[in-house]
């Protein structure tokens, strides 16, 4: 059948390679899950828009490129890293705008967000049509992120997959260490088990959903520069991968930090593990059906807060 | 079941004998058939849309997914067609005559098997119904008997339209691709395409759609109605009466899939193709816009809106494609934000006071001019 024509040796290499080779899928995932669970796990908030808020950070990525091969090609090597704080600056800063002017007035009807944001979603598309064109654009990478290196004799591993891989891992833990060991994290937390007491103990609920927000936000713009290493970024790439990543936050348990990271590993994996069997499609398909099958077992996802009901 | 004061009451019925003129009367007679058949497109949608009234404004359950039946529906009556349109006869030039076109481009050279029983009309019209229910009841019994509902159900009925359209474009030998199934001819040999056939097609939609209406309108008025309600606002409480809620919610559900299959077999008999593009993400997002914006509380609501977005949507887009996705993105923050109760809404609290005062003064004029006060006629 599938593996027929393998030997395990050659498996162990395949697998290895697509491993690697998913990396990057694997921090995009990681990526704009890690925001949206804060969005949606954390203050209930179903952002459909978070794919263009991803968007914009790759657009801002592609612009921190060109301008560096245009003013400053002898820094052009670290552009990226420039480059990702514009990214998280902006989506940042455009998601507390958002969150001034549109959810603060929807935390009482979840549902309702959802068509919202999805109103958003078609606004910033148009947007970045009309600003960007239609076409989509590539970023082009610094030499030293280019090439693999090898492991061994038949597994490569690309640069770019291990450093965007680092840099994910950096990022998830400063946000769980924003998250659950600091005092704004503690206040995010309070705010979001109740916000009429929160607001009663003297924290700033307004200031600390904003915040929220837009650090949700910032992440996916990050995820974004990521994602100029996998994907050329059009206006409407965002839209792709909106619900993979409701699913992976979904699949890991809305409220579990730890779990979102295992079930980004997870679906990222087996989508790539899959591509290289199967056609593209075929592999993405058998992955969201496994996921929704487990999701229908399962629906509480991976790892579940115990919660009395 | 007597349509009588107490199945529609007075602005319900007013609401009804005015959509049936419109659509019945006024619209065959002042378009030409090309508008007309823009409009049984929009009507198309606005079989879902009542479906969403029910499951969505009623029993509180969003599916972001009813692009699903509503394609299911719609393909179930292309391969029917498609298979009546590629006979022997009509695909002598295909090096395997007999199969749809698009099979014999993907080196297909049997009729796959879920394809043969859509040789036959009375299935095909029995698949419109029960395949679209079959899907729906072992979705919804899934979700709801493990007491899923509410985000997240929404987000894995949006997963199953995102598989269902992946799956039609990546096995194009079987399902015609992103292309969809074209180049439809005759319904049980009668050609669809003429003008005078789409003028009849026309008629019956509507017809449907009165009958979907109809439906809708009496599950809302027995107990079954009353009891989606107050499970949408407080679902324990309707547990603990008794009441098996994950049945309820599968009935509602499947009720809205049934419908919106039926508005996809029309589409696909008056539009002649049926593709993944009215199967996705983001169609079943925009049936959800119509219902929002019509009053998802509102079944008439549900017409006007999808009429009334569609409409906008075709003579904004024809005249200014860039401001069309601002625009109707606009509308959805504005319906969400300033008028959560759509169309119907604003309806019933900006015009309909105006009419019962009007209506209030003519009749106390009236009694005046009788010189006949307070005999009778008890307040309305």
């Amino acid at each position: 059948m599938m593996f027929g024509d393998y030997s395990i040796g050659d498996l162990g290499a395949i697998l290895a390679m697509q491993g690697f080779a998913g990396l990057i899928l694997f921090s995009v995932y990681v990526l704009m899950a890690l925001g949206l669970a804060i969005i949606f796990g954390q203050m209930g908030v179903i952002n459909m828009a978070h794919g263009e808020f991803m968007i914009l950070g790759a657009y801002v990525t592609w612009m921190t490129s060109n301008a560096f091969q245009h003013y400053l090609p002898s820094l052009f090597p670290g552009y990226f890293f420039v480059a990702m704080i514009l990214a998280f600056i902006a989506s940042g800063a455009l998601g507390m705008l958002v969150e001034w002017g549109l959810i603060r007035h929807l935390y009482k009807r979840p549902l309702d967000t959802l068509l919202a944001t999805w109103g958003l979603s078609l606004i910033l598309q148009q947007a970045y049509r009309s600003v960007f064109g239609a076409r989509e654009v590539g970023v082009e990478l610094p030499d030293w992120m280019m090439g693999s290196a090898q492991a061994r004799e038949s597994i490569q591993i690309p640069i770019n997959g291990m450093f965007v891989m680092g840099l994910t891992i950096l990022i998830t833990v400063v946000v769980a260490y924003v998250l659950f060991w600091s005092r704004w994290g503690r206040q995010v937390r309070a705010v979001v088990q109740n916000r009429v007491m929160a607001g009663a103990v003297g924290i700033n609920t307004e200031k600390v959903d904003r915040y929220t927000f837009g650090l949700g936000c910032g992440i996916a713009g990050i995820a974004g520069s990521a994602f100029t290493m996998i994907g050329s970024t059009g206006p409407t790439a965002g839209q792709l991968y909106i619900v993979d990543t409701f699913l992976v936050v979904v699949f890991g348990g809305a409220a579990s930090l730890l779990g979102t990271i295992a079930s980004a590993f997870t679906i990222s994996q087996t989508q790539s593990t899959l591509e290289f069997f199967l056609s593209g499609s075929m592999a993405k398909v058998i992955t969201l059906l496994a996921i929704v099958a487990i999701l229908m077992m399962r629906p509480q996802g991976l790892f579940a807060l115990k919660v009395r009901k | 079941m007597i349509i009588n004061s107490r199945f529609f009451n007075r602005s319900e019925l007013i609401g009804f004998v005015a959509l049936a003129l419109l659509l019945f009367v006024i619209l065959p007679l002042t378009l030409d058939v090309f508008r007309l058949n823009l409009v049984a497109k929009y009507l198309t949608y606005a079989f879902v849309a009542i479906g969403l009234v029910l499951c969505w404004g009623y029993g509180g359950i969003l599916s972001l997914g009813q692009g699903v039946f509503f394609g299911l529906g719609g393909y179930c009556m292309a391969m029917y067609l498609k298979l009546e349109a590629s006979s022997v006869a009509n695909t002598k030039i295909q090096s395997t005559p007999g199969i749809p076109d698009f099979m014999d481009w993907n080196q297909i050279t049997q009729l796959p098997f879920f394809w043969k029983p859509f040789h036959s009309f009375p299935f095909t019209l029995l698949a419109i119904i029960l395949v679209p229910a079959f899907f729906s009841f072992i979705i919804g019994a899934a979700m709801f008997k493990r007491r899923v509902g509410g985000v997240y159900f929404a987000i894995i009925t949006q997963a199953i339209a995102a598989i269902l359209t992946i799956l039609i474009v990546g096995q194009q030998g079987y399902t015609g691709g992103i292309n969809g199934i074209t180049d439809l001819r005759t319904l049980h040999g009668w050609d669809i395409r003429t003008d005078h056939a789409k003028f009849i097609l026309y008629f019956v939609e509507v017809v449907l759609l009165f009958g979907c209406i109809v439906a809708a309108q009496f599950i809302r008025l027995t107990k079954l109605g009353r009891i989606l309600v107050a499970m949408r606002e407080k679902e324990d409480r309707v547990r603990f009466s008794g009441y098996s809620v994950a049945n309820f919610k599968i009935f509602a559900f499947c009720a809205a899939a049934i419908f919106a299959a039926i508005g996809g077999a029309m589409f696909t008999l008056e539009i002649g193709f049926m593709s993944p593009s009215f199967v996705g993400i983001v169609p079943s997002i925009e049936m959800v816009i119509y219902t929002a914006v019509g009053g998802r509380m509102s079944i008439f609501g549900a017409v006007w809106g999808s009429l009334l977005v569609n409409f906008a949507k075709t003579s904004l887009s024809e005249s200014f494609p860039q401001l069309w996705l601002f625009g109707l993105g606009a509308l959805f923050i504005a319906v969400v934000l300033a008028f959560p109760d759509g169309l119907s809404g604003i309806w019933r609290d900006y015009v309909q006071p105006h009419i019962d005062r009007l209506i209030a003064s003519r009749k106390s004029k009236a009694r005046w001019a009788d010189g006949s006060v307070a005999d009778g006629a008890p307040a309305e």
